[in-house]
Formats: structure tokens, sequence, C-alpha cells
């Protein structure tokens, strides 16, 4: 999967956008992975990560499909780490998201020390990511660029609509609720938070960053208000 | 995907969430209903909302009062009120819509979730990508614009006409016909989905040459493309030879998806097969 390589934005974009995920790659190291997986995510949890995913189950944040009625004024909001960590069952990537660089390259030391034998990558900005495992010690194995959108770029939304939509890069969070939640944020029927949260649900595989997307209503809002005066 | 129209109250929710814009509501029945030909299969709209399972005969009598009396509820937009959405069982060749759609099917092919691909993610354990050579994943449909195979095979059959390396194991490759000229198979040309990820390799003094090629593939295509380029570090975790080689054609680089190296061969079986072959040699 390339889910997490296209995130749309420029550096300073990604300033709050740090993923750090482990594959086991099928026939080399998935044998006996799953208890694995569950203390690489189990590990992640001391430096409270903003999402925490399992791509065959989802993230900390999930739609309910026994929801009751009352969940219009009253609904939880609150990320269910502990849910990821006991649904891991079989051999899938498992991510763990942070919003700050320091918090991500703790997260790298520990994961380092424990030597699981998981293929652990970093999605990031690249000077972030160079940055994380510089103060960690690491030495890059390999690397993979995003060379951006091309093509027919016309059919794609506005840049600041795609900053949310792709990251969620399997493409679940729709532009079209994008838009909405940046209206609804804009009419002050939801704050960035709430709307950020909507938008969470909809990523199947819990790389969706919420801080982020918090900061961006915020400021895709904030924009254009000051443009419209 | 189909909604059930006994059951489906025209609230709306469902229309925004979907990627492909393919569901809206039909003011003549007042139902939302899906467009099949735009349908992508990928589940985001009964995967990604919450279901309530109210009475739709309420709903609906609590909406049209809410109406009359012009009163606005502002319920929460992920959510579908009356578990209205009703997924088929899919058929050949509509069934590869969803395996490459739907993040959570599973690729009966390759046994791979998602859109199937490796990258330079396990490349410390599988050595995919070596010292002077690129990976490159070539992406159509991303973001949210979807694709339909009979443009996935203008671009697959461009790459094997230029000699590129297709990874044995992607999805897409083992839907070719023939690999020497990149063919899909004819059935499923006229399906369409969210999207489609060649993946090639090719040694890195081709790099410049293979992208111009995609560069002049994909204004023939009817969507978008998202490229990416895995390589390997030299001994230092430095790279040197691919970045300055996008730079010149004109791509600013700005994210990345990092192999820290940490991954071990652990399997038994793979561990005892080298040690077997080690001392044979």
């Amino acid at each position: 999967m390339t889910n997490t390589l296209h995130r749309y934005g420029n550096a300073e974009s990604f300033e709050d956008d740090y993923i750090v995920f482990a594959t086991p790659a099928n026939g080399r190291n998935d044998e006996g992975c799953i208890s694995k997986l569950k203390r690489f995510l189990e590990m992640a949890l001391p430096f409270n990560p903003v999402n925490l995913g399992d791509a065959a189950h989802g993230g900390g944040l999930r739609p309910s499909h026994g929801l009751q009625p009352t969940a219009h004024w009253k609904r939880d909001a609150k990320p269910d780490y502990r849910a990821v960590i006991e649904g891991v069952n079989e051999p899938a990537t498992v991510a763990a998201v942070f919003d700050q660089r320091v918090v991500a390259e703790d997260f790298l030391k520990v994961v380092k020390e424990a030597d699981l034998g998981l293929c652990v990558n970093i999605s990031a900005g690249i000077d972030g990511a160079e940055q994380c495992c510089y103060s960690t010690g690491i030495c890059r194995h390999s690397i993979g660029y995003s060379l951006g959108f091309e093509g027919h770029t016309e059919k794609l939304p506005s840049s600041d609509i795609l900053m949310l939509t792709t990251m969620c890069g399997h493409g679940m969070v729709s532009a079209n609720l994008a838009n909405k939640m940046v209206d609804w944020v804009r009419e002050g029927r939801r704050t960035p938070a709430e709307a950020a949260t909507y938008m969470t649900r909809f990523c199947s595989c819990g790389v969706f960053n919420p801080s982020r997307a918090k900061r961006l209503l915020g400021s895709i809002v904030k924009k254009s208000d000051k443009s419209e005066k | 995907m189909r909604i059930d129209p006994n059951k489906c109250v025209a609230c709306g929710n469902c229309t925004y969430v979907c990627p492909m814009g393919a569901i809206s509501v039909d003011p003549v029945i007042k139902r939302a209903t899906v467009n099949r030909s735009e349908c992508v299969e990928c589940y985001a709209c009964v995967n990604g909302m919450s279901h309530e399972h109210l009475n739709p005969t309420l709903v609906r009598t609590v909406r049209k009062l809410f109406q009359i009396m012009r009163v606005r509820f502002d319920p929460e937009p992920d959510v579908c009120p009356t578990a209205a959405f009703q997924p088929e069982e899919l058929q050949w060749p509509r069934v590869v819509r969803r395996a490459f759609s739907d993040p959570r099917a599973t690729h009966e092919s390759t046994g791979v979730q998602g859109r199937g691909t490796e990258e330079v993610k396990t490349n410390d354990v599988t050595g995919r990508v070596q010292r002077g050579e690129v990976g490159i994943t070539v992406e159509l449909g991303r973001p949210g614009v979807g694709v339909w195979f009979y443009d996935i095979e203008k671009m697959t059959s461009a790459l094997a006409q230029a000699g590129a390396l297709f990874e044995k194991k992607n999805p897409l490759t083992l839907l070719m016909t023939d690999l020497a000229t990149g063919m899909l198979r004819e059935d499923i040309l006229n399906e369409k989905i969210l999207s489609g990820i060649v993946e090639i390799k090719v040694p890195v003094e081709r790099l410049d040459e293979i992208i111009r090629l995609v560069r002049t593939v994909e204004q023939d295509l009817d969507t978008v493309v998202a490229l990416g380029v895995g390589t390997r570090c030299d001994e230092d975790g430095e790279e040197e030879v691919v970045a300055p080689i996008l730079s010149r054609l004109g791509y600013k680089l700005e994210r990345a998806k990092t192999n820290i190296g940490l991954g071990r061969v652990t399997n038994q079986s793979v561990e005892s097969e080298e040690e077997r072959s080690s001392s044979i040699r």
C-alpha cells in the first residue's frame, strides 16, 4: 500500500504529521508476528499517539453499526486504542501517528531497542524523517519518495481539501465530506475537532491524523474568512 | 452497493461520504440511489458510516414535521439512520471493483489487503530493490478520481513496451494476460476502481526515461496519477542518486516513506532454506 506516502502538502504542513508503522513481510517475517504487532502498538501508548491503527480493522475511532439516537447529542469521540491492540489477529500493517517530531523520535528509540524484527518505516516530511533517524542513530535502509499528483489534475479538489482527504491514502475520506466539514466549521455548526473526528472515522487503517486535520480545518476557515473581508 | 428504498429516508448523509460522488437523492422517488457505473464498490458508505436502526416511517414523519415547521435538525453527518445499505454479492468481473477499491477486501490473487504493493517498505527483508535500481509505483485514479481498467491498460502496455519489469506479486500484474505486452484481461476493461497501482522496477539509469514516458501516457488518460519512486540508501543511510534525478525532472520532494532497516528474516522456513542454499554454495 502507498496509503501514507502521497499526503498532500508542503514541508511546513507536515510538521505535525509523523507516522511510524510496522509491517510483516509475507513469507519473510510474518510467522508469529501477531504478538509483535501488538507489542509495537502497546509500546506507542505511553507516547500519546494521535491515532493508532491496524490496517485490517481500523483506527482508534471507528464507526458504530449499532448507534443509539442519543448519539446526536452526546457521542463518544474518545479513541479506543485498547480495542485496536486487542483486535490485531492477522498479519497486517499497524501504525502509530504522532503530531510532534520529538515524540516520534522517542518512540523510534523504544522500537529500535525492542528489536522486534518487523519492517519499520516512518512516513513524514523528508527532512522530519531524516531528523528522526539522525537523532535516534538509525541508518536509513531504503526510501520511497512521493512525486505528488499529475495528469488531469483539474479533476482534483482544491489544495486545502486535498490536504484533508489525502490523509486517508485509501481514499475513504471524500472531498465532498471534507468540503461539508469546512462549511460546518465556518458556520459554527461544529468545532474543528468535531469535524476532524467525523473524517477520522472513515479511515479504515487508522493513519488519518486528526490533530493535523483539526489544525488544517481551523486555518482553512480563518483563511477564507480573511479573504471575504 | 445498493440502498434499500424501503429503508432509505433521503436524509442525504451518504451522498457526501461517497468518494466517487456516485450516490444522489432521486427527487422523483425521494430515495438515495447509487449510480452503478460510477460506484467502485469501495464500501466507504457502509463501512465508514455509523448506522442507527430507526423505523423508516417514523424518521420520514419526523423529517416531514420538521420541514413543515421549518425547523432544522442538525444530526451527525456520518450516520445512516436506518441502516439502509445493502452490499451485493458481487460476481466477476464486477468483483474486481471491490478488490481494488475496498482497503479491507483481500485480493484473492495475492492474499494482500489494500491495493497490494510492497514498494520499499519491506525492502530490508525482501531485497526487492537493490542499489542501482528503482522501484516505481504509478498509481492511477488517486486521489478520489477513480480509473477504468482500459486506461490502466494504456499505461501498462506503454511500460511493457519500454521493457519495464512488473512486480510479480502486484494484483494488477496478475490481471495481465501477457507481461511482455502489459495487456490486461479483456473482461475487466470496462470496470472502474478507486485506484490501481502499477509497480515496476528499472535500473536507475532508466528512471528519467520512464518518468517522461509516464508523463506522456498520463495525458491520454481520463484520470490523475500519483507517482512514487523507491530506492536503496547507501551504507551511510544517505540517498544521493535518485533525488538529484527527480529534482532535475522538476519534482520538489516534500514527503517520503523511510524504511529504517529494523526488519529481519525471522520465518524459520526461510532461515533453514537460506542455510541450506549457503551450504550448497
